[in-house]
């Protein structure tokens, strides 16, 4: 398989800030890789690493093999789509498309066939004559997609594209981003900050934390083997526990992990593992109630039960029970 | 009685002036109204008012015997703007206010981009300083300055002496047209001090509009594969154009009816302004006066339709 984008040690500060830290990653041709972090992560420095927006302090980069430092971004075959789209407002949305052709030297002709039908791709065919003013949030997202796409970029390179969109349309969107990686093959690498739209459509994840990775892989063990605290409280929202709860529980003294859905309510029977403690609050989901009990020392833990369980009274004492191999020891020290 | 109540509805606090804030608030229009009569009654009276008085005098002539003003309508006057001597002050003009504005442009778009793009904290208002301190001294004095600067035995000739380049400006100075006996008293001196003069005006409606050009529509320009010459034909100078030619109005127009600068540095030659001044007071030809006065008004008219045909505004 080859290696589309490489980091090596690669690190870039801003004076005394350092926004990229050391970081190491091969992504795959053809994968769609997520970078997922909270904002100021550095996910979008390395976005912008890519692209040959920055340049790294430190470190190496290749794409596709040959060597990016110093090569600037009209000569990376990596295009962006931008958080906010960065159209073009003086240019028809045909020629916004058909931009990255135009300035390539491709014929007049040709290139306002070819943003026609990147158009079309993105299921706005026949709004090429308008301009970038006149369309909604979901539209320019989608022109911004064409404009990037029309030109077969190796790597296309997404910054939060769906962040400014609701979210019926954002689910849409990342259906739609799911559908059109599959069936271009071209390497997707999406930074978002929303674990949900991560853990969606992305083949793999990195999750950044001060400028650093905390975790690399798919989608499943990122949620289900969180490897630091950060990751197991930063995606979905993990039970953290400390390393004196779970030596308790009788297992070595780590910090461990407990996915809330992993819980059940009522006394564990077979191998399964019971903690007590006082309901404190239940947050009505839809589907499911959200139970939050505090057990001794103050720890609280949230369980997810089905909404057809009756919730027990708030303040009573309450037993909930996972299986044994559901809490997940990280790699933190204690 | 405690500033806090329970009340829902607050009581009107006592006075004219509240119980006026009310009403305006109720009748925004009016307001409005009353902010806007001042202003609109000062130019729609004054300022449009003597503008077409003078219009309405251009149209007038002059008896040559009597030098007194014929009121009966004719186009006579406008046909003496041909005459070869009164249409060489509008040509001389209008080049003069062309090359003045371009060369404007061409100063004014690297400063102003790098105070827009650029220049952060102190080095932005040093750059607003910069620009806009040449606005707070006299018209007169920084003319007079410039006069000194540029006579033969002043500070330019002897840097080019002391840099060995005096054949440069003298080759300069023997040239047709642009040269002279000295820059003070050539049309190169004119141009270079009218650049000088109005810069501010050009530099500060281009900065103005590549402040709001996002920084990542360069970005975007660069990812698609725009290298950066195409990135400043195809994004930067069509959106930077509406404030180019706003500046551009400036520098042209000023140029165009200024009557100070000719005639204290360049040669004895007449500019529009000029040609204004004499004949409205030593001529007393009113008539014709107001007919030079009406050529840079259509001038701009033209302008300003051409740059808005040519899609100057669609970036607005």
């Amino acid at each position: 398989m080859t290696t589309a984008v490489l980091f090596d040690k690669v690190s870039r500060h801003f004076g005394a800030v350092r926004a990229v830290d050391g970081v190491d990653l091969a992504i795959t041709e053809g994968e769609f890789f997520a970078m997922l972090g909270p904002s100021g992560s550095g996910k979008t420095t390395c976005l912008r690493l890519m692209a040959g927006f920055e340049q790294p302090t430190d470190g190496h980069i290749e794409i596709f093999g040959e060597t990016a430092e110093g090569v600037p971004p009209y000569r990376r075959n990596v295009n962006t789509v931008f958080q906010d789209y960065a159209l073009f407002p003086h240019l028809s949305i045909l020629e916004n498309v058909a931009y990255g052709l135009m300035v390539k030297g491709v014929a007049r002709e040709e290139r306002l066939k070819a943003a026609e039908a990147a158009l079309a791709m993105v299921k706005l065919p026949g709004y090429g004559t308008r301009r970038p003013g006149q369309l909604s949030g979901g539209q320019r997202q989608r022109v911004a997609l064409a404009r990037a796409l029309v030109n077969r970029p190796r790597v296309l390179l997404l910054d939060e594209p769906l962040g400014a969109l609701d979210l019926k349309l954002r689910e849409q969107m990342q259906e739609e981003l799911k559908t059109l990686q599959k069936s271009l093959g071209i390497t997707f690498v999406f930074v978002t900050h929303d674990q949900g739209e991560a853990l969606s459509m992305a083949d793999r994840i990195a999750v950044f934390n001060d400028g650093k990775i905390q975790q690399l892989g798919t989608p499943e063990e990122v949620y289900k083997r969180p490897q630091t605290r950060f990751v197991a409280d930063f995606v979905g929202s993990s039970n953290v526990l400390s390393p004196i709860f779970v030596k308790r529980l009788g297992y070595p003294a780590r910090y461990a992990s407990l996915r809330p859905e992993a819980l059940s309510l009522g006394e564990g029977t077979g191998g399964r593992k019971n903690v007590t403690g006082r309901l404190v609050a239940t947050n009505f989901l839809g589907a499911s109630n959200r139970l939050t009990i505090e057990a001794d020392e103050g720890t609280r833990i949230a369980a997810m039960v089905p909404a057809s369980i009756a919730v027990p009274e708030q303040g009573s004492g309450v037993t909930l029970s996972f299986a044994a191999e559901d809490l997940h020891l990280m790699d933190d020290a204690a | 009685m405690s500033a806090i109540t329970d009340n829902s509805i607050l009581e009107s606090r006592p006075g004219t002036l509240s119980r006026l804030s009310d009403f305006f608030w109720r009748n925004p229009k009016i307001l409005l109204f009353l902010m806007l009569a001042p202003p609109l009654l000062w130019l729609g009276i004054v300022y449009l008012g003597s503008l077409f008085a003078l219009l309405l005098q251009s149209f007038f002539s002059i008896d040559e015997y009597s030098g007194l003003i014929n009121y009966e309508f004719t186009l006579d006057t406008y046909r003496q703007l041909l005459i070869p001597s009164n249409f060489d002050i509008i040509l001389r003009t209008v080049v003069m206010a062309a090359l003045v504005t371009l060369a404007s442009a061409l100063i004014a778009f690297p400063i102003a981009y790098y105070a827009a793009r650029y220049a952060r904290g102190k080095w932005k208002a040093l750059f607003y300083l910069g620009v806009m301190l040449p606005l707070w001294s006299s018209y007169l004095v920084k003319i007079y300055a410039w006069k000194l600067i540029l006579a033969k035995e002043g500070i330019l000739t002897w840097i080019f002496a002391k840099l060995h380049l005096t054949w440069l400006l003298d080759g300069w100075l023997s040239l047709p047209i642009v040269g002279g006996n000295s820059l003070s008293i050539s049309y190169t001196g004119t141009f270079i001090v009218f650049v000088y003069v109005w810069m501010p005006f050009m530099i500060l409606p281009i900065q103005a509009a590549l402040e709001r050009v996002p920084g990542n529509l360069i970005e975007a320009s660069a990812d698609l594969g725009g290298h950066p010459a195409q990135t400043f034909r195809y994004v930067l100078f069509p959106l930077a154009l509406p404030g180019i030619i706003a500046g551009s109005i400036f520098t042209f127009s000023l140029t165009l009816g200024d009557y100070i600068i000719p005639q204290i540095i360049g040669s004895s030659r007449l500019f529009i302004g000029q040609a204004v001044y004499a004949q409205q007071g030593t001529a007393g030809n009113i008539p014709l006066a107001a007919a030079f006065t009406v050529v840079p008004i259509v001038i701009m008219g033209l302008y300003l339709w051409m740059a808005k045909k040519q899609g100057a505004f669609d970036a607005l």
